[in-house]
């Protein structure tokens, strides 16, 4: 068994960054429940958020941590309106599915 | 005494790749929520080996706490049951998990090429984050932004507000 390194390096924190983005842009695109594809919007909020920690640390400065802290507000607020909109949603249409709701297109 | 940090990251990035995961595959919003609970929890714990102790507790107060209660509340007030007929094409079930793969090998190619020089992370080497830090910061530097993020909160009150009225 090879010996476990003494820390980190700071790249796999932007790696798991990186892989939790992909992750929620994949279920952002493929998933078909309106609730589900705004949950993968957080998800991706959230790994943006755990880049700019990480970048904070590479820098020693708290500036990320203020940025994160920003993303934040900006999710808290874009949950509240979004979740208004899918409850209007529902009432008029009585339906999550998104591809039911595309009365845009035409 | 073998080092604390290799062992926990591994845990809480494990924890938190398979929650998302689950997020992305699982057909119930109920267990998409709790999956997301889980990436939330796991982060938090990361962050704090980064040295960000306020975010930490932010991730676990604002998102764990009011944002995932939020999204649960009306996952159950809609009575959201489980995706049904999926039309998903046979080009995704084929061929999503091996281009997924090549995604991630490529990127983490591309991350280890430009940024060789990366620090390592120690956990308690970068205590400069505390919160009298963080909030001398806000309120000097970012004062703009901070008051501009209460207006969007204001706007988003009223917003939801509206939204929620009988007649639209």
């Amino acid at each position: 068994m090879p010996p476990i390194p003494n820390s980190v390096p700071l790249s796999w924190y932007l790696l798991l960054s990186a892989i939790l983005f992909a992750l929620g842009v994949a279920g952002f695109l493929f998933r078909k429940n309106i609730i589900t594809v705004f949950m993968s919007i957080e998800l991706m909020l959230n790994a943006v958020n755990l880049s700019f920690v990480a970048f904070s640390y590479q820098f020693k400065q708290v500036d990320g941590h203020i940025y994160a802290f920003f993303v934040m507000v900006v999710a808290a607020a874009e949950a509240a309106v979004g979740l208004g909109i899918i409850l209007t949603v529902f009432k008029n249409r009585a339906t999550l599915h998104i591809d039911e709701v595309s009365s845009l297109k035409n | 005494m073998p080092p604390i940090d290799p062992i926990l990251f591994a845990i809480f990035a494990g924890i938190a790749v398979l929650s998302a995961i689950s997020l992305v595959v699982q057909r119930h919003p109920i267990a998409s929520a709790l999956s997301l609970v889980g990436v939330m929890g796991s982060l938090a714990v990361l962050y704090l080996l980064l040295g960000a102790e306020f975010i930490a507790a932010a991730q676990l107060i604002v998102y764990a706490g009011a944002i995932m209660v939020l999204f649960i509340f009306v996952i159950i007030l809609l009575n959201a049951g489980s995706e049904h007929g999926r039309s998903r094409s046979k080009f995704v079930k084929w061929l999503g998990i091996p281009l997924f793969t090549l995604f991630v090998g490529l990127l983490s190619f591309i991350i280890q090429s430009r940024l060789p020089d990366t620090k390592p992370v120690i956990f308690g080497s970068f205590t400069a984050a505390t919160g009298l830090e963080i909030g001398r910061v806000l309120f000097t530097q970012y004062l703009l932004p901070f008051e501009v993020t209460s207006l969007l909160i204001l706007i988003a009150i009223i917003g939801a507000v509206v939204l929620a009225r009988k007649e639209i």
